[in-house]
């Protein structure tokens, strides 16, 4: 993302309330994402743990938020080392209201808010591997823990000015390491050490509200405009293309995935449309500031057609990626960030030149250091740290209450009133105002 | 008495309750149902993963009739419930006992 640091640190910026504007606008967007996933998830479980789903997305808004506000920007962006801040920022203190991000003409505020929500979705994204069956206590103290030693350093690695990885040169626009690789390869940490959903391989998961999968698709596409176009930094002509590459890569996925189902299993299906377009999300967001429009169609078909091959090896390896998180966020953001060191032009936000535009392998090599060190540093981080909350307080609910339904178990809730015969609800007053129930009847 | 239980396609519902209506019968039961016959189930396919979806949507519809209603109520059922595509589903009777109408307390063919 700060890589417009060298290109604009010659002239010493001043506020400019366009990018300003931009940057708030784009914060709200990149929000939005994180309900726009809860949906998407919520809807490809079944219909006794959609509320689960939903919540393990909402709660990483609140729990982020606070933590974020507390240490977690200062500990990924203030520069103190290559690997991660310090707590100069603690409670966003020191941070003066027209103190300039450097390098930048947004102000410190905008950058920490715009910064914040990325924060949030990350681990947000992990949710989805661990559908059905794990304990909303354990998963809201992952989530904590998670970002304080995973998602704090990874971003001050990749992106702060004095980030170990940023000043090596690997090029991550909008979060392809920081964000998808980070997540996804949490997930597969986690899968690998806590027990597979009940049932797995036998039973059919089937979706239980395709709509709502693509409603949270659209709301995703619709917020990662902010997300991408917004990690600019600024609203000129590098954003604008940034915004053009994400809808053209998105596009090219969605196609990418349909075609490949259509001849390797039969139908054009929506969860397919969804995943596609999703994929292609994942994928233009480490590229979108170094390809060209032309390279982001070949981002899209890549990522569409990869990712929805790799979908399947869940099964051949016995992983219980409950919705893909692996096969979407993890093989895409690889693509993405690797297909850099092939496609860049060195003619968009960054001047690094790839393969096919006569930059030689420098690039790629970068890149596979970035993807390297973020997947392997993730993967094993959040495989300890998972084992670590098993051990002790147990990672996932009993067999028995997974059968049941998590949703009535952990929240005490239904997702849906279908009353059917025994199944319509009775109020019973006595915890609302202290009387018996029985007397209110009478009454 | 006999009732006469029906599983059909639910999207002949209409048709065969026009066509009961037609022939003057005044009640009838209706219930979401799922099984399967000879046509067996279908396929759906989620990223790839094939499921099998052995037990399809039905209605069972039930009818009281007298007796000698029966045959020519069957009929007029197996001919609206028709579309002469496998899975079309089957209809039957059995004798009843006794009925009531429960706000009268009229027994048998007058409960009807």
């Amino acid at each position: 993302m700060a890589a417009g640091l060298m290109t604009l640190a010659a002239d010493t910026p001043t506020l400019d309330s366009g990018s300003t504007a931009f940057m708030l606008l784009s914060a709200a967007l990149v929000l939005i994402m994180t309900p726009g996933l809860a949906f998407f998830y919520g809807g490809m479980v079944r219909v006794k743990s959609v509320l689960n789903m939903l919540m393990m997305s909402f709660i990483a808004i609140g729990i982020v938020t606070i933590l974020w506000t507390l240490y977690g920007f200062s500990l990924a962006f203030h520069t103190n080392s290559a690997f991660i801040g310090d707590f100069s920022w603690f409670g966003m203190r020191n941070i003066g209201i027209t103190e300039l991000w450097p390098g930048y003409s947004i102000p410190i505020y905008v950058f920490a808010v715009f910064q914040l929500m990325f924060a949030i979705i990350t681990p947000a994204l992990i949710s989805g591997a661990l559908a059905d069956r794990v304990k909303f206590t354990a998963w809201s103290l992952f989530i904590a823990l998670w970002v304080t030693i995973v998602y704090f350093p990874v971003a001050h690695m990749v992106w702060s000015s004095d980030g170990f990885l940023y000043k090596h040169g690997v090029i991550d626009f909008a979060g392809g390491t920081a964000v998808h690789i980070n997540a996804g390869a949490a997930a597969l940490g986690v899968i690998l050490v806590i027990r597979k959903r009940v049932g797995f391989k036998r039973d059919p998961f089937r979706p239980h509200n395709l709509p709502l999968v693509m409603l949270g698709a659209g709301l995703l596409w619709f917020g990662w405009f902010g997300f991408n176009a917004g990690s600019w930094l600024g609203s000129d002509g590098v954003a604008a293309v940034a915004f053009t590459n994400t809808q053209v890569a998105t596009a090219a996925a969605m196609l990418g995935w349909l075609i490949y189902e259509r001849l390797r299993h039969g139908s054009f299906t929506t969860l397919g449309a969804a995943s596609g377009a999703v994929s292609g999300l994942v994928a233009i967001t480490p590229s979108c500031g170094s390809v060209s429009p032309l390279g982001a169609i070949v981002v899209g078909v890549v990522a569409g057609v990869g990712c929805a091959a790799a979908v399947g090896l869940k099964y051949k390896f016995g992983f219980d990626d409950s919705l893909d998180v692996v096969g979407v966020h993890m093989v895409g953001g690889i693509i993405g960030s690797l297909i850099i060191g092939f496609l860049a032009t060195g003619g968009v936000g960054q001047t690094a030149k790839g393969v096919f535009y006569g930059g030689g392998f420098t690039q790629l090599w970068k890149q596979f250091l970035g993807v390297g060190v973020v997947l392997f540093y993730s993967l094993i981080v959040s495989a300890i740290l998972a084992f670590i909350i098993d051990k002790t307080m147990g990672f996932t609910v009993s067999e028995d209450t997974e059968v049941a339904g998590i949703d009535q178990a952990e929240h005490a809730e239904t997702g849906y009133d279908f009353a059917g015969v025994g199944g319509a609800a009775r109020a019973v007053f006595s915890s609302l105002d202290g009387t018996s129930d029985t007397k209110k009847v009478d009454a | 008495m006999k009732i006469i239980t029906a599983v059909v396609k639910p999207h002949r519902l209409d048709e065969i309750k026009e066509a009961l209506q037609a022939f003057g019968v005044h009640g009838l039961t209706v219930t979401e149902a799922s099984g399967y016959g000879r046509q067996r189930g279908h396929t759906e396919v989620y990223r790839g993963a094939e499921y099998t979806v052995d037990l399809v949507p039905k209605i069972r519809i039930e009818v009281l009739t007298e007796d000698a209603d029966a045959d020519e109520l069957i009929e007029v059922i197996v001919k609206a419930a028709r579309t002469g595509k496998i899975g079309d589903g089957k209809v039957w009777s059995l004798p009843v006992d006794t009925a009531v109408r429960v706000r009268t307390g009229e027994r048998g063919p007058d409960a009807l």
